[in-house]
């Protein structure tokens, strides 16, 4: 059995995690076996043509109201899952709902469209906004983008510097380089909610801030969710701020969903190896809880040649063969629907020597 | 940080709607910061004041700038009747720079303008979109860059036949690869950056994306370029009429009278120079203007 078979056998319908909650609330967000393969150039002699599998079928749903924090290493997908989401680039595979509805395609809502309900912040807060561009002009221009008169899109880009935080009087002539970088990041987000869209996807929003200004930015993003009734996708590598802001968080590896449960399942009880080793990466603020060795050792391998079977084999402590052999399907953990992780260990099935010693874990695939 | 949104976000909106204020855009900005810039409105001034001799070359001019007499040839400066002196046919050398800036002024902006327009729409479409479109656009440009400008004007004019509308056409066709590079690498380097891809997000479409976002940010570095091109313009239009494939020897022209002037560099060296110096203050103008329009284009202090 190879990769392929084991996704096939997985039915996209009934991943669990997402199940339980369209039976709860109607999910905003559905995505199922997204996947971007960069191409790169092949060798000078027209050598064997090499992709860059920065997003490899991974499925989740987001819903309404929820946070759903991402997290992982640096090249992991993050990002460009981020882009992919926003339609910014294409996806070779996948398909995504937005309320039920297929987005691009024939029966489904059109990119703009997609563009009036999803908005995004970006990381790097001056380079995201352009330096010609007052801040009123910056928040305004996607309005006007859009079809609203230029005196109205005005009016309604002060209300949103309002709504972040920045009196209009003082900072709506202002260009970025007068402004400091949270404010820059207030502009950001004031763009984005100008729009007026139901969900916001922040990609590292708020790492590019200092620690206080992060705080009052995380605030903030806390206090328009409420008042706005937005939902959230929160990507950043900051498990701290990850764990403070989401209900529920997703933890990729590699371009694959390893893990997605609720935010307290996730720190304290993690089931994939990849995900216990990152929350125990963590800086401590107790000096006696010093880390002596890194939870994790090595780099993340070749998103060009990823390992066969598991990806995350060739740095797990607890790799046997079945994990070269095989890719593990997500399942669900110790009963609970909402938790599903990617590891052979968790399930009798597998043939994992850790799957039957677990301890009262009774681990089911999902498409039980 | 709670404080600063206490109120619902309708009543927030419905406060801050109260003052009216008067928003700059940024070309309103461009302008207030370049006629605070003495440099620029000094150059500024000197291009105004020759473009309406030009203009009102008929009005101005004290004598005819044809009329010709064997008697009076090079007269030096200040010879009663001729205040900038005679030419090799006893031409008055006033009249025939104030005539001779029209055709000059014309032959050094219009090519320099059409080619900036053309130059500067197919670059930035080629740095746009990239790709396929940008290997197209700018290998037809690489084409043109293997001949030396000189040659492709004279070949192109050559080709087209004599007389001062080929040599409008060719002195465009010159210069717009030059502009379609310059204006194609700035943005290339722009187009990458997360504030186009935050307007595409917003929706934008890209022509949209392209007047808003692009053209503020390479405008500058097109034009400064460009106005560096209008003196070689007026040079090579010279050049091409002294081969005889633009204007005809009678013509008043900057470029031609300094041609025509060349034999007699021993005898009136002063009268010679007076059209290139012409020349060099009109391209040095446009040259320093354009500076000042960039640094008024330049929002950083």
């Amino acid at each position: 059995m190879n990769d392929e078979a084991v996704a096939n056998e997985r039915p996209t319908a009934l991943l669990p995690g997402q199940q339980d909650h369209e039976a709860e609330d109607c999910p905003v967000f559905n995505v199922q076996n997204l996947t971007k393969h960069f191409r790169l150039r092949g060798g000078p002699i027209g050598g064997k043509r090499a992709y860059v599998q920065a997003v490899d079928r991974i499925s989740f749903s987001v819903s309404k109201g929820e946070t759903l924090g991402i997290v992982g290493e640096s090249g992991c997908g993050k990002s460009t899952t981020a882009r992919l989401l926003m339609r910014l680039i294409e996806p070779d595979e996948g398909t995504m709902l937005l309320d039920g509805q297929g987005v691009g395609g024939v029966n489904g809502i059109s990119i703009r469209q997609l563009r009036h309900q999803v908005q995004m912040v970006f990381q790097d807060s001056y380079a995201s906004l352009n330096p010609r561009h007052t801040a009123t002009e910056e928040v305004s221009f996607g309005l006007v983008a859009q079809g609203v008169a230029r005196s109205e899109a005005q009016r309604r880009a002060n209300d949103m510097l309002d709504l972040v935080g920045l009196d209009p009087r003082v900072f709506a002539d202002r260009y970025p380089h007068e402004l400091s970088g949270g404010q820059r990041q207030r502009v950001n987000i004031a763009r984005a909610l100008a729009i007026d869209p139901r969900v916001l996807i922040l990609d590292e929003a708020v790492s590019a801030l200092d620690k206080s200004i992060e705080a009052q930015v995380l605030n903030l993003l806390v206090d328009i969710k409420q008042r706005l009734e937005l939902t959230y996708i929160f990507i950043s590598h900051d498990l701290n701020v990850v764990k403070f802001i989401s209900d529920r968080v997703l933890v990729m590896y590699l371009g694959k969903v390893v893990e997605i449960g609720p935010v307290e399942k996730i720190y304290e009880s993690a089931g994939h190896p990849y995900t216990r080793a990152l929350i125990a990466s963590r800086l401590s603020m107790d000096p006696s809880r010093r880390l002596d060795a890194a939870p994790v050792a090595g780099d993340l391998p070749s998103p060009i040649d990823p390992p066969s079977g598991c990806r995350f084999r060739t740095r797990c402590p607890i790799a046997e063969s079945v994990c070269e052999l095989h890719e593990p399907p997500l399942g669900v953990i110790a009963g609970d629907r909402r938790h599903v992780a990617a590891c052979h260990a968790l399930s009798m099935a597998s043939g994992h020597s850790l799957a039957q010693a677990s301890s009262g874990q009774t681990f089911s695939h999902s498409e039980v | 940080m709670g404080s600063l949104i206490t109120d619902s976000s309708q009543a927030a909106m419905g406060a801050v709607a109260q003052p009216v204020r008067i928003q700059f855009t940024y070309w309103q900005g461009v302008g207030r910061r370049l006629t605070r810039d003495p440099i620029s409105m000094v150059c500024a001034s000197i291009l105004v004041l020759l473009v309406l001799a030009a203009v009102f070359a008929p009005l101005i001019a004290p004598m005819d700038p044809y009329k010709s007499s064997i008697l009076n040839r090079l007269k030096p400066f200040g010879t009663p009747g001729h205040l900038l002196g005679t030419d090799e046919l006893g031409r008055d050398m006033l009249s025939r720079l104030i005539y001779g800036g029209r055709i000059s002024l014309v032959m050094g902006l219009l090519p320099i303008t059409v080619a900036t327009f053309c130059g500067s729409i197919l670059g930035i479409v080629a740095g746009f979109f990239g790709g396929k479109t940008n290997m197209v656009i700018m290998r037809i440009t690489d084409v043109f860059f293997a001949f030396p400008s000189v040659l492709l004007a004279v070949g192109i004019a050559g080709a087209l036949g004599a007389g001062p509308v080929n040599v409008l056409v060719s002195l465009s066709l010159v210069f717009t690869p030059p502009i379609t590079r310059v204006a194609e690498a700035a943005t290339t380097q722009i187009r990458n950056q997360d504030f186009i891809e935050a307007a595409r997000a917003t929706g934008a479409s890209a022509p949209r994306i392209i007047v808003g976002h692009v053209l503020t940010n390479v405008t500058s570095l097109i034009l400064t370029y460009a106005s560096s091109l209008i003196g070689v313009s007026i040079v090579l239009a010279a050049g091409l009429s002294f081969l005889g494939l633009g204007l005809a020897p009678p013509t008043a022209d900057w470029g031609l009278m300094l041609n025509t002037l060349r034999p007699s560099i021993y005898l009136a060296p002063v009268i010679c120079v007076t059209p290139g110096i012409l020349i060099l203050i009109t391209s040095i103008c446009f040259n320093l203007l354009s500076d000042g329009l960039r640094t008024s284009m330049e929002v950083k202090p």
